[in-house]
């Protein structure tokens, strides 16, 4: 297996809410990851994330392994929840914010 | 043959009740008439009972070539017949250059 790919591994196994996207949370660099992380940072809970514009290996190998082609990509538990669409949908559907408060118990 | 036909013609085998896709490549920036950026609303029987997740991975496989060739952004918005309400969120505004 390649380093990048057990790198994507440790990332999405260690952290319970994960947002891989371009440019930071701060100074998103893409419309979409700008109102993914609107949309999570309204949630109130710490999140980790994963700038990609400066991790072009990531880039380059997250599409194959969660099957998305895109970013930003939403990771909650171990699992994918989504691109910007999902996200901001289940946001403004309420079901974002008790998704991810409760990744963070326990 | 456009990639905004090639796109919609794909999606038409789903025998969609409702189908748009719509070229949004001029919000973002590069050169004139660019291919890039689309959005698409599609309302189908085949979406019933997959999580959102997986309809968006049913569409995205269709284009992996189109992906690997340029193709930047596909946002979907996907529903099954019953939950489709007559409208879809509008896409944002571009932030950079990415």
């Amino acid at each position: 297996m390649s380093d990048t790919l057990e790198n994507i591994k440790q990332q999405i196994a260690e952290n319970d809410i994960l947002l891989y996207m371009k440019g930071n949370p701060n100074q998103p660099m893409c419309g979409f990851s700008a109102r993914a992380v609107q949309a999570l940072m309204s949630c109130g809970e710490r999140f980790a994330y994963v700038d990609i514009l400066e991790h072009q290996d990531i880039r380059a190998e997250l599409p194959k392994f969660a099957n998305w082609p895109t970013f930003p990509q939403l990771w909650v538990k171990g699992e994918l929840v989504g691109g910007c669409d999902i996200i901001t949908d289940m946001f403004e559907k309420g079901e974002l914010q008790p998704l991810v408060s409760e990744a963070t118990k326990a | 043959m456009s990639l905004q036909h090639n796109i919609t013609e794909k999606l038409s085998k789903f025998a969609p009740e409702y189908l748009t896709v719509e070229n949004e490549s001029h919000m973002h920036s590069g050169p004139a008439n660019r291919e890039t950026h689309f959005r698409v609303v599609m309302v189908s029987d085949s979406f019933e009972g997959l999580n959102r997740v997986k309809r968006h991975q049913n569409i995205y496989a269709l284009f992996e070539k189109e992906f690997s060739d340029g193709l930047h952004a596909l946002s979907l918005h996907l529903y099954a017949p019953a939950e489709w309400q007559g409208e879809a969120p509008e896409s944002p505004s571009c932030a950079g250059k990415h």
